[in-house]
């Protein structure tokens, strides 16, 4: 027996047709798992978040750089399980995505038990191109509703067709929904719960064979035209916007506007909100410090636990800005117009359109921009974006950059009242980190990475008004991503340091800072680093700014601060004694390409699911980094002899 | 546009090609050279198996009609309708799309909806 559902009497399931079929065996056992899947931009994640009302766990699937999203339906006596697949337009296995899909459909895949049941998203505004996927999913033989999304944009735009029809061809119960407005969305209930006669679908007679895509096409174009398919208008607005935001002059200058207010956002919105949640976190450190019995236990919990979440934590205001404005974007639509845009200039570094936005956040942290190339479809370009990204000035090199600079390079005019011989070496840093970016982007493209010139499409979704439910949903979404994995690795790796820095124990209480391990190790990496220029100071400052490249203004002020010899002297005075012209330099472009910030490391092991691809770009990194630096530091030493 | 006409094909499908046929076909029109607004149907994608299945899941089917909206501010991509998509595709792709025209009967229609 199948059930058909049409918008409007979803309450009601008498009141819609039901089609009779005695030969459906109903099937017995109750739903534990359910599979959500659907083509992209089929509104399925929407969907997700709403059926799950947030209780998701997010993670990968084993191997492979597929997010896996597990939920639990929201309400509802028993509890169920949603697996949401990544979006798909068949289940051929030609990329990850459909592999993925099939594996968990089948019950391939460890960890996952087989789902019960499917729910099929499509897109109605677009059902002829979407019911491609549904031909694989049904001859899967598992209890499926198929959900025809944006039923309330296909009604407004004058679509229509036969449901129940469709439901007859499809043998699934069907119904009409929308995830954004929220209707129609009990259905899923009913089905799971088997209020709605959840039975085993009825192979429609005419399924094509369902590897063959041109097959399955014609099939979906003549199901089409059986149930009455009549596509809506598209809205006249939509291309009439794509007038205005993809025009010859008016268009890159509307793409520089909105490239200009993210950038400005992030970096001149996130970094004093930063500065003010970090000054926050170590005040609250401060007033908690009596509570806490003194010595090597308040240490401890300070110095170690308190420094590794707050180093966590002050990541976080960049990065719900930065994923607000995400957010904004390609809910809107415009972000796919970036791409566009952006993609002619891309290309010529032989990436994608689609990486110039996290590419461009990267600049005021290369974490969140990791994390945003997720809408980088290729695998192969989604891992070049993620590796070059550290390489671009992020705001966390600034404390360094600025202290050295003004410890060595005297403030003269260089262009007049324009550019001063300071703001002239910093701007030099960041087109170095840039060209750094751009010449390793080429060497993987043509190494390690090549693409074999896979096609580049860009689909152009309708414009819409983002909602605010969706953001927010997004917002905590990712931070929560953020903190989980991130946050894990920062705080061991903290910890270790506070472990290096405080051993031995002398007489219960901690060693001065250079009988500590981690001075034992700066001595022991001092002939390695003499020919950058740098003494055991400057190693034990580039040891502990594994955590964070900030971190070495810390150390290097406890050290200096601590050395009798130069504690009289502010940090800038003690490193103009302490380092040459030449040295400095080298430091400076050290800094510039060198991988110094675990949470980056971390956020690349999570996005890449594997160790190999940050062991090689902390690898390739600290190579450069020291070549750089070595140069720089011979050069200019011969020079200034 | 196309929103306010028919279109009907008067070629015969795709499969009821000879030899002979295909190998014209290769050399003649590709999606690159249409004008802006107009509609063709794909004959064949001459591209590897990996990249035309990919082509093919976004809607670049043989005997698909695709019509040309606009070229990217900077010039390329390309901008198609697919199926009532639109999607873009870099110059380098749609030169090895092989389509041919469609004679075009041009019907005043009240909607062109009853198109699938």
């Amino acid at each position: 027996m199948s059930s058909i559902l049409t918008k409007g009497c979803c309450d009601t399931p008498t009141g819609s047709p039901v089609v009779l079929d005695e030969r459906t065996p109903s099937i017995d056992g109750e739903i534990r798992t359910v599979a959500l899947i659907g083509p992209p931009n089929s509104g399925k994640s929407t969907l997700f978040n709403r059926l799950t009302r947030l209780r998701q766990k997010v993670g990968n699937y084993p191997g492979v750089t597929v997010e896996q999203r597990v939920g639990v339906l929201a309400g509802g006596g028993s509890e169920i399980k949603i697996i949401d697949l990544p979006g798909v337009y068949s289940l051929t296995p030609y990329s990850e995505d459909e592999r993925v899909a099939v594996n968990v459909l089948t019950g391939k895949l460890d960890g996952l038990p087989r789902p019960d049941a499917v729910l099929l998203v499509l897109d109605v505004t677009h059902l002829s191109r979407h019911l491609v996927l549904a031909a694989p999913v049904i001859a899967l033989g598992l209890p499926t509703l198929v959900l025809l999304n944006m039923a309330d944009v296909f009604a407004d735009g004058g679509g229509s067709l036969d449901v129940a029809k469709l439901a007859g061809e499809l043998g699934t119960p069907v119904a009409m929904v929308s995830a954004t407005q929220e209707t129609g969305l009990d259905v899923v209930q009913r089905f799971l719960h088997r209020d709605l006669d959840r039975t085993a679908p009825v192979l429609p007679p005419v399924l094509p064979v369902v590897n063959d895509l041109p097959q399955c096409r014609k099939w979906a174009g003549e199901v089409g035209t059986r149930v009455d398919y009549r596509r809506h208008l598209p809205s006249t607005w939509s291309r009439k916007l794509d007038d205005i935001f993809l025009h010859k002059f008016w268009g890159p200058l509307i793409f520089a506007i909105v490239v200009g207010a993210c950038f400005q956002t992030v970096f001149g919105l996130g970094q004093p909100i930063s500065a003010a949640f970090q000054d926050l976190l170590t005040k609250m450190g401060q007033y908690a410090a009596p509570f806490i019995p003194a010595g090597i236990l308040r240490s401890l919990v300070l110095d170690g636990l308190w420094k590794g979440v707050s180093s966590v934590l002050v990541f976080l205001p960049q990065i719900l800005l930065l994923f607000l404005f995400i957010g904004l974007l390609e809910d809107s639509g415009y972000l796919a117009r970036a791409a566009l845009i952006a993609d002619r200039t891309m290309r010529s570094v032989g990436l994608n359109g689609k990486a110039f936005i996290p590419l461009l956040s990267a600049y005021a942290c290369a974490v969140p921009a990791i994390m945003a190339t997720r809408t980088i479809e290729n695998k192969r370009d989604r891992i070049a974006t993620i590796l070059i990204a550290p390489f671009m000035t992020c705001s966390a090199r600034l404390p360094i950059y600025t202290l050295l600079i003004a410890a060595f390079i005297p403030d003269r005019p260089v262009l007049g009242v324009f550019l001063s011989s300071r703001a002239c070496v910093m701007l030099s840093l960041y087109v170095l980190g840039f060209l750094a970016a751009i010449v390793t982007a080429r060497l993987l493209k043509s190494s390690i990475l090549k693409s074999t010139a896979a096609p580049f499409a860009i689909e152009l979704p309708e414009y819409r008004c983002p909602t605010i439910h969706s953001i927010a949903l997004r917002l905590l979404d990712r931070g929560r991503v953020f903190l989980r994995q991130a946050g894990t690795i920062i705080l061991v790796v903290s910890l270790l340091v506070w472990v290096l820095t405080n051993l031995p124990i002398h007489h219960g209480s901690a060693p001065p800072l250079e009988q500590s391990v981690i001075a034992h190790l700066g001595h022991g990496i001092e002939p390695l680093i003499r020919p950058l220029g740098f003494n055991w100071k400057i190693g034990v400052g580039l040891l502990t700014s594994v955590i964070a490249r900030e971190v070495i203004v810390g150390t290097l002020g406890t050290i200096y601060g601590t050395d009798p010899a130069t504690h009289a002297l502010t940090l800038q005075n003690a490193l103009q004694h302490d380092l040459t012209f030449a040295g400095a330099m080298a430091l400076l472009v050290f800094f510039a390409f060198a991988m110094q910030c675990t949470s980056t490391l971390a956020i690349v092991r999570r996005e890449t699911n594997s160790w190999k691809w940050p062991a090689i770009q902390f690898a390739y990194m600290t190579f450069v980094a020291y070549t750089a630096a070595f140069a720089v530091n011979q050069v200019l030493s011969k020079l200034l002899r | 546009m196309g929103a306010q006409t028919m279109q009907i094909s008067l070629l015969a499908p795709p499969t009821d090609r000879t030899e002979p046929e295909m190998e014209s076909a290769r050399h003649g029109l590709a999606l690159i050279d249409l004008e802006p607004g107009e509609t063709a149907v794909i004959d064949h994608l001459a591209l590897p198996p990996a990249d035309q299945h990919f082509l093919m899941r976004l809607g670049f089917f043989p005997g698909a009609q695709i019509q040309f909206c606009r070229r990217a501010p900077l010039g390329d991509p390309y901008v198609y309708s697919v199926d009532g998509t639109q999607i873009a595709l870099r110059a380098e792709t749609a030169r090895l799309i092989v389509v041919r025209r469609i004679l075009v009967l041009r019907v005043p229609s009240p909607d062109a909806g009853d198109l699938l």
